[in-house]
This record gives C-alpha cells, sequence and structure tokens, in this order.
C-alpha cells in the first residue's frame, strides 16, 4: 500500500507542477511543444525528438485573457492564453491548435498577437472522418504538421520513428486502460482525484516514462487484496474533471470513478492508433475510429450510446456529467445524450464548471443529493 | 405589366416570399424537402430541382418579429443552454412545438449542413437530424490556415460534393443534370457580380442606399443565387442603385454625416433600435462583410469547392482582417461598429484583435457593443447607445480635426 500511495504522490506531483517537467526536458536540451486538445497527432511531435506539452487549461483567475476572448468562451481556452500571456509557457517551441471548434479557431490568432514568441501550428482534421475522402485529407494535414515539426526540431522524421512512436503511445494507452480497470477495482487506494492526475500526469512527462510509471503502479494495485469497499460507483463523462474541489466533493460522497468517457481521459486512451504500412495513415484512422467525444462529427450520437455502454460495463450507479461552461459541443450533447441514459434507466447529474469556479458549495449540494438518490 | 414598374426591393421581397412558397409547395407535392445550412453549396440542390429551406434564415425573422425570446426560452426549457446560438435555440424549439406563429417552414425529409461558418451548425444538425430521424450529409470545410483554399481541401470537398449528389438522389430520386449544374452555375456568377455592382456603389458619398438593406436583401443572395429570377432582381438593384449614384441621390433617410463599418450580423431582435440610433445621427452604414466578400466566385467546379472555404468565419484572421479593411477604407468609412454577438463563438472570438487591428489599419475610430442576433435578452439599448454616442462623438471631432487641418 505504501508502495501505490509513493507512486501515487509522485503523479501528484507532476500535476502540481507541470511547468516542472518542461524545465527538465528544457534543461535536458530537448525541445517541447504545446498541445491542446483534442485530437492534434502527437506522436508526430515524439517522433520529432521533442516532448508534447499538454495544454488543458489550469485552475486560475484571469486578468490578461479578457483581452482577446469574450466573457462567453470557455475556461480552458481563457486560462490557457493567460498562461501565454504571462509568461508561464515560457520555452515552448510551438504550440499545436485543432480547428474543431469554434473557439479554438480563435485560439491561434489570439495567441498569435498576444503572445507572440511561440509559433502556433495549426491542425487540421475531417469531421467526415469515416470516409476515405476525410481520411486522406487527415493524412495529408498531419503530413503537414509533420514537416513544421520537422522545421521546429531541425530533424527529419523517418516513417520509422513515427511507427515507433505510435507502438509508444499504443501502450501507453494500454497502461492508462489497465490503471483505469484497476483503479476502479481498489476505490480504498485510488481517490477519484489520485485516477484523474495518474493519467493526466501523462499530458507532461515523457510517455514512456508515465507508462513504466503506470505499469508499476498498477501491479501494485492488483497484488492488493480485495478492496473491502463497495462505495457508489460512478461514469464521469465531459471535456475535464480534473478539478481537485470537485473530486474531492465526489470522495465524500462515497463515490470512485469506474469509468470515464471524458475528453481528457478515456478521450486520449479509448482508441489505440492502428498500425499501417504509413504510420500516418493510422493516425488519420483513428480520428474515425474514435468515438464518445463531442467535438467529433457524430449524426447516430454513438457518443450516448457508448457512455450507456460504459455505464453498464461498469456496473455504474450514475453518470456525472461534468459539464464544461461555453463549450457549444457539450451544451449540444447534452440534451439527446440524457434522453438516451433516461430510456436506459441510468441516473444522470450534471454540475457545471469552469476553471475559474471559486465556490463549490452548489456541486457539493448537488453531488451529495445524487449519492443519497442512489443510495436509495 | 406591373412586373416591370416593381422595384428591386418589392421584386427580391417576392422572390423570397416565392422561394418559401415554393418549398411548401413542393412538400405538398409530396417531393422530399430538406433544411439547409445558409452556406452549403446552393448549386447542388438548385441543379437538382430540389427545394430546401434555411432555419438560420427562419431564427433571423422570428427574431425580427419578436418571437426571439419566447422560442429561446422554449428550447432553454428543453434543456439546451441559454449560451447556445440564438438561432438553433429557436430551431430546435419550433422541432419540438411544430408551431411558431412569426414563421413556420415545412418539415424537413433530410438535412444539409455545411460548417464553413461555424462548427455549432454541426452539432445542431446531429440533433435535429436524431429528433426527426432523417438522414444527414454534411460537407464539412475544415477552417483556413492560410490565406488560399489549399489543393487537400480542394480535393476533400470535392469528395463530399459528389457524395452529396449521389445521396441526395437516393433520398429524392432526382438526378443531377450536369449540363444544368454548369448553368446554375453560370446564373450563380452572373448573380454574385450583379451583388458586387450592388454593393460596390456604397463607395460613393453618400452611399446611394442606407447600408442596412443588405442585412435584408442578403436573404436572397444567399438562398437564391442560382436562379435566374435572383440574378435578374440583383441587376435591378444595381442599377438602381448607379442611377442614384450618378445623381448623387440616396434612399437613406436625412443627410450622411459619417459613414461605418458594421461588422457582424445584425440584431434581428433589436433591429429598429440599432438602425434608429445610427440613422437620427446621419449615420449610414457602407460597409459589412456582407458586401463583398459575401459573393462566391469561379470558373469551375474546383474554384467553386474552394469559394466555399473563403466564405466570412472560414478564412484565417489574416485574411478576415484584410477583407474589413479594404472594404471600409474602400467604402470611406468615418469609424466601426463591431457587434459582439453572444450566440456566435466564431465571431466573437478574435473581435477584440479584430476591432483593434482594423482600427491601427484604417485609422478611424472603433466602438464594440453587447448584442445577440435573435435574442434579445443579450442587448442593452442604453448600452448602444451610449457607445453610438461616444463613436459619434469622436467621429465628429476627427470630422473637425480634417477641416482645421
Amino acid at each position: 500500500m505504501d508502495k501505490v500511495k509513493e507512486m501515487l504522490s509522485e503523479l501528484h506531483s507532476v500535476c502540481a507542477d507541470p511547468r516542472a517537467q518542461l524545465d527538465a526536458a528544457l534543461a535536458r536540451g530537448r525541445k517541447a511543444v504545446g498541445v491542446l486538445p483534442y485530437f492534434c497527432p502527437e506522436e508526430l511531435v515524439y517522433a520529432a525528438g521533442m516532448l508534447p506539452f499538454g495544454l488543458w487549461g489550469a485552475e486560475m483567475q484571469t486578468s490578461l485573457s479578457g483581452r482577446y476572448y469574450p466573457a462567453f468562451t470557455c475556461s480552458l481556452l481563457h486560462t490557457a492564453l493567460e498562461m501565454g500571456l504571462r509568461g508561464q509557457l515560457a520555452g515552448l517551441s510551438a504550440i499545436m491548435v485543432p480547428l474543431c471548434c469554434d473557439s479554438l479557431k480563435c485560439f491561434g490568432p489570439n495567441w498569435k498577437y498576444g503572445v507572440g514568441t511561440v509559433p502556433v501550428i495549426d491542425v487540421a482534421w475531417a469531421q467526415n472522418r469515416k470516409t476515405e475522402a476525410g481520411e486522406e485529407f487527415t493524412r495529408a494535414r498531419f503530413r503537414r504538421v509533420l514537416g513544421r515539426l520537422e522545421e521546429i526540431s531541425g530533424k527529419t522524421v523517418s516513417d520509422g520513428e513515427i511507427a515507433e512512436a505510435v507502438a509508444l503511445y499504443n501502450e501507453n494507452r494500454a497502461a492508462l486502460r489497465a490503471f483505469s480497470a484497476a483503479a476502479a477495482a481498489h476505490p480504498e487506494a485510488v481517490s477519484p482525484l489520485q485516477r484523474c492526475e495518474a493519467m493526466k500526469a501523462g499530458y507532461f512527462m515523457d510517455r514512456a516514462a508515465h507508462t513504466a510509471k503506470l505499469r508499476a503502479l498498477t501491479e501494485a494495485l492488483c497484488s492488493l487484496p480485495e478492496s473491502p469497499r463497495r462505495g457508489l460507483r460512478i461514469v464521469t463523462t465531459g471535456i475535464l474533471a480534473d478539478s481537485p474541489a470537485l473530486l474531492g466533493i465526489l470522495e465524500d460522497a462515497g463515490c470512485t470513478v469506474a469509468d470515464d468517457q471524458v475528453a481528457q481521459e478515456s478521450g486520449f486512451f479509448r482508441t489505440d492508433t492502428p498500425v499501417t504500412a504509413d504510420p500516418v495513415v493510422g493516425l488519420a484512422r483513428r480520428l474515425g475510429l474514435a468515438e464518445g467525444c463531442s467535438v467529433l462529427f457524430d449524426p447516430g450520437k454513438e457518443r450516448g450510446r457508448e457512455l450507456v455502454k460504459l455505464a453498464k460495463a461498469a456496473g455504474a450507479d450514475g453518470v456525472l456529467w461534468v459539464m464544461a461552461k461555453f463549450c457549444d459541443p457539450e451544451e449540444f450533447d447534452y440534451v439527446p445524450v440524457r434522453r438516451m441514459l433516461e430510456e436506459a434507466g441510468i441516473p444522470l447529474l450534471a454540475v457545471e464548471y469552469d476553471q475559474q469556479t471559486a465556490s463549490f458549495e452548489q456541486a457539493r449540494s448537488a453531488i451529495e443529493a445524487f449519492a443519497e438518490m442512489l443510495r436509495g | 405589366m406591373s412586373e416591370e414598374k416593381k422595384n428591386a426591393k418589392t421584386v427580391l421581397r417576392e422572390l423570397q416570399d416565392r422561394i418559401a412558397q415554393d418549398a411548401w409547395d413542393a412538400k405538398k407535392r409530396g417531393e422530399k424537402v430538406g433544411w439547409c445550412a445558409s452556406n452549403f453549396p446552393q448549386e447542388i440542390t438548385t441543379a437538382m430541382g430540389i427545394s430546401v429551406v434555411y432555419p438560420e434564415n427562419m431564427g433571423a425573422a422570428v427574431g425580427a418579429k419578436g418571437g426571439g425570446q419566447r422560442m429561446c426560452e422554449h428550447a432553454e426549457g428543453l434543456g439546451y443552454s441559454a449560451d447556445l446560438c440564438s438561432y438553433a435555440r429557436i430551431n430546435l424549439a419550433y422541432t419540438d412545438l411544430k408551431e411558431c406563429p412569426e414563421l413556420e417552414i415545412p418539415f424537413p425529409d433530410f438535412l444539409l449542413c455545411c460548417n464553413n461558418i461555424c462548427n455549432c451548425m454541426i452539432k445542431w444538425y446531429e440533433n435535429l437530424a436524431l429528433e426527426l430521424d432523417i438522414p444527414l450529409i454534411l460537407i464539412d470545410i475544415p477552417h483556413l490556415e492560410e490565406e488560399s483554399c489549399d489543393a487537400d481541401r480542394v480535393k476533400y470537398i470535392r469528395a463530399q460534393f459528389d457524395d452529396c449528389i449521389a445521396r441526395l438522389e437516393a433520398i429524392t430520386g432526382k438526378k443531377m443534370d450536369y449540363d444544368r449544374l454548369r448553368e446554375v452555375m453560370a446564373i450563380s456568377q452572373r448573380s454574385s457580380r450583379a451583388w458586387l455592382r450592388a454593393v460596390g456603389t456604397m463607395a460613393n458619398v453618400p452611399s446611394p442606399f442606407s447600408g442596412f438593406d443588405i442585412f435584408n436583401n442578403m436573404a436572397v443572395a444567399c438562398v437564391g443565387r442560382g436562379t435566374v429570377e435572383a440574378a435578374e432582381a440583383f441587376e435591378l438593384l444595381a442599377d438602381e442603385y448607379e442611377a442614384l449614384a450618378r445623381e448623387g441621390r440616396s434612399s437613406f433617410k436625412g443627410e450622411e454625416k459619417y459613414r461605418i463599418l458594421f461588422e457582424g450580423i445584425a440584431c434581428w431582435a433589436n433591429l429598429r433600435t440599432t438602425y434608429k440610433a445610427l440613422q437620427s445621427r446621419g449615420i449610414n452604414l457602407t460597409a459589412t462583410v456582407y458586401g463583398p466578400a459575401f459573393s462566391f466566385l469561379y470558373q469551375n467546379l474546383d474554384e467553386l469547392m474552394a469559394a466555399y472555404a473563403l466564405v466570412p468565419n472560414c478564412n484565417c484572421f489574416e485574411r478576415e482582417l484584410e477583407l474589413r479593411v479594404r472594404d471600409g477604407l474602400q467604402n470611406k468609412v468615418d469609424g466601426a461598429v463591431f457587434h459582439m454577438n453572444r450566440s456566435c463563438k466564431k465571431w466573437s472570438g478574435n473581435l477584440y484583435e479584430m476591432e483593434r487591428q482594423f482600427r491601427e489599419k484604417t485609422g478611424v475610430p472603433t466602438v464594440i457593443f453587447d448584442g445577440d442576433q435573435s435574442d434579445p435578452r443579450c442587448f442593452s439599448e442604453a448600452q448602444y447607445e451610449t457607445r453610438i454616442e461616444a463613436l459619434t462623438e469622436i467621429m465628429e471631432a476627427g470630422k473637425g480635426a480634417g477641416r482645421n487641418g
């Protein structure tokens, strides 16, 4: 148990100070590229010998980003921009910005004219992602992104190196899936916040090091005796569910995160990159295979079906939707997906959240009431 | 006989009514009718003789007729956030209620979506497809990274264009006639050129017309430009404007003391207020992105694909800015009013930077006001008045300095 605690504590430290990871990489002479969500081909950054550094915003009050974004933009982009404007991301050689939601389309110019010093790599990918033409478009644009990364890193990247990065990332995804299952089985050892941090740390660490850490952690968890606790089992959904306060409330209410459909968490690890002769084709194809994320074109709302399936498979008592404020894709999905959960008889609680939330009392009351209701 | 005496405004209004009626008639005949995104390549449906209606136009009309808040609130009751696009909320409310006293449109058998103006369209149409249990065809036009449209995009859009035709043939039983498509493309070019000629007259001092008229006329430019009637109507409009300009006259009520660029979608629910505050001070709108930027010029199918990627809100920031600056300078604006539209994350997400750079590059004063395209709750008359008053004072001071200097 001490070993588990120690490893979780290390991963907590990574999330508490991502900048330290960036500084350590820079000190070793490794360049780093900031990666905004969603579905950027991080593997190409890794193959170019650079550190992909996740940009998921931060819990902070903003004072500078309001000069660029209006108040009704999501906090993830407000705070990510704020970090850039405050110089907290100095040292990055570039940032990758996918053009997949309306506020993200505006991030590049706001960054360019606000931060200035760190170049922007736009990442366009196809929304008609399950078609041949869509896959080909995404492949072609990812090749273009690779060209930019080669210029920045000063290194020519071979297909073999990309294939190696793809394999390494797939191993990391497998390790994350195994950890997710082990954490769900051991609520006495892994709190909701610790589960999240163990996953999130991968966005700041070298993926190989993260895989090694997760494997050791999962092995230690699997050697523990069967958990004596059987709390409420919750599946989370949304863009981000990494708020320490919110996850603390969940823990206080006796809830375990049994699985998730959160963009920052399983959005990264649920779908592997297929191994293809041209490895960039595999990276494009992964977009066609992924489900469960509101920024993806999803005409049949597979997201809802997937969520029902996940909740049933996890034996979940209910679903918690951490609703990102001012996120159009999430707010549109909410109505039909809520109905799909209702039809499947799965209780749902939606809690609105943004990274500038100062008071969680309303969320606490709602989660406590929800937990009470689930206990019957 | 009376046909010849009608002015362009009347012809355009009647044409708009007829296009709307055509969709109802098609529905009554048992033909398949679609709901369509405003910047979807209209050449496809026009050439195939398929009737479509435009939920965005409905959103604007319902807003203008005072139903915006009621419909938005109904959508919010269904669980939709008040932060979502008001056009989407109005249309999703209509989908649920199946009635709307301000304006009704025939219910669709299929949906045609295009995200060149925003990705919000995709999510909105996904929900419609689910609610109505009908097919959804998306032509995905990814936002441009550069000023031109690259070959990767042209190829991708072309593949979707072809796929859309095949799917529409299966859904409607109508076949695409490629000779007819070429004809529609030629007519669309004629309409676009006439539109450019009409809005180009705004460069005259005074402008021959009140710029707010563009907001009304763009509906036909959007939905009907593939028809000969629209081409003729826009040619008539251009002729009328040119004749007024030659005579130094204008349909703008009062003296045109100041000329402004108005950035963004109109506040349909507050159209009179927003217009009056300007008109009463002698301020005419002589530049808007719905002018020259709202044309689709091409010579062949590949260029047609590119034209749909070069629409406002799909361009990279630098091209968007250049379009406004060029329009503003060419049309001799004294100031600019920027609408921070609560509905539109795309339009608003770079608006502060756009306003700053526009001001720097043109040297004219600018103001921003908060509003919404169809939800009146986001608009404050007092704030708008104050901003316009401040702008007027600065423009007046600037003119004084110009006169003295």
